[in-house]
């Protein structure tokens, strides 16, 4: 009995706590989401006023780079049939026009880029699509900010990119849908 | 001496620091999670990009998902694509009353910049999708985010 006294009240075991913090731990990795929302970002246009006459504003054909999709996910771009991977060479020629091409854009302010797809165009080929032509206007500004600033645009002050920015400024126009064929 | 010391046990690794490590790393993920709102019933595989810009602010985000209804809903929705608000299977019709919504539930102040994200699926047609953006633009929801995985090649 005496001896019994002597113990002291004995210390909490804390062996189990690792394995408490354990399963703790693992329902909080299996619950947890860290995606990061990442996407292409683009401005719908608003929606024309019913009472709006139609202001089809008429643009120069050369200032128009047409890109058709259709349902079998086949592009056209100015009459030509285009695989996606030479879509973004198109573009950039088209805005840019280094070569003073009578067929292609006055000037990168004056170049648009009129985007029309079917109902049945795939959504991944779309995005590609979008993909493609922000990537030729991304590379033509990194181009422009390398010649007259010599450093890449994420360097560059808000003034100047923003000056980069309006120089190649991106316009998709994109058509009112209908229905273009070509697939099921 | 040489004897005394081999008849030594070996020392137990003390374990004492485990549930501080453990629990270091248990605060890092609770603080970080975000646990998921809505449970889809639509299947969605985003199509992938090289131009992907991060969504800013997440609270600000309303998310329209598109794709087939998963295995779970397949025999009573069928295999084509849908539209999920919230926590349930939609028209593109009830896309401006799910905006109205969102937008009621924020400041005025915060409204302007309102994002709409889009996760649909890569299979998904443009029809389904062309609804729902010419509904956005019936309600003046402008700002749209396709939502993309990264990719790395470039074509």
């Amino acid at each position: 009995m005496a001896k019994k006294k002597d113990r002291g009240t004995p210390e909490v075991n804390a062996g189990s706590m690792a394995d408490i913090a354990f399963l703790l731990l693992i329902f909080f990795l299996v619950t947890t989401t860290i995606d990061t929302d990442k996407g292409i970002a683009i401005r719908l246009p608003p929606m024309p006023e019913p009472n709006q006459q139609d202001n089809n504003i008429k643009l120069k054909e050369r200032n128009v780079l047409k890109v058709l999709v259709n349902a079998a996910d086949q592009l056209l771009v100015d009459g030509q049939p285009m695989s996606i991977k030479e879509l973004k060479k198109t573009a950039k020629e088209f805005i840019d026009n280094p070569m003073k091409d009578p067929t292609k854009a006055e000037s990168p302010l004056k170049a648009v880029i009129s985007l029309k797809n079917d109902r049945g165009t795939s959504y991944n080929l779309y995005i590609q699509v979008h993909n493609e032509l922000k990537a030729a206007y991304n590379e033509l500004r990194e181009a422009k900010a390398q010649n007259d600033y010599g450093k890449s645009m994420e360097k560059l002050p808000e003034a100047q990119q923003e000056e980069i920015r309006n120089y190649y400024r991106q316009v998709i126009s994109e058509a009112e849908p209908e229905d273009l064929g070509g697939g099921n | 001496m040489k004897l005394e010391k081999k008849k030594k046990p070996t020392p137990a690794i003390s374990t004492s620091a485990l549930p501080d490590i453990v629990f270091m790393l248990l605060f890092f993920f609770m603080v970080t999670t975000v646990m998921r709102q809505t449970d889809l019933k639509v299947k969605v595989v985003v199509p992938q990009a090289t131009e992907i810009q991060k969504l800013e602010k997440k609270s600000l985000v309303s998310y329209i998902y598109i794709g087939a209804p998963s295995d779970n809903y397949k025999a009573k929705f069928g295999t084509a694509p849908r539209v999920q608000l919230n926590d349930a299977f939609a028209t593109p019709k009830q896309v401006p009353e799910f905006i109205e919504k969102e937008r009621a539930a924020r400041s005025e102040a915060e409204v302007p910049f309102l994002t709409t994200s889009i996760k649909a699926d890569r299979d998904a047609k443009m029809g389904i999708v062309t609804d729902v953006k010419q509904e956005l633009r019936k309600v003046n929801a402008l700002k749209l985010n396709y939502s993309s995985s990264k990719r790395s090649e470039v074509y």
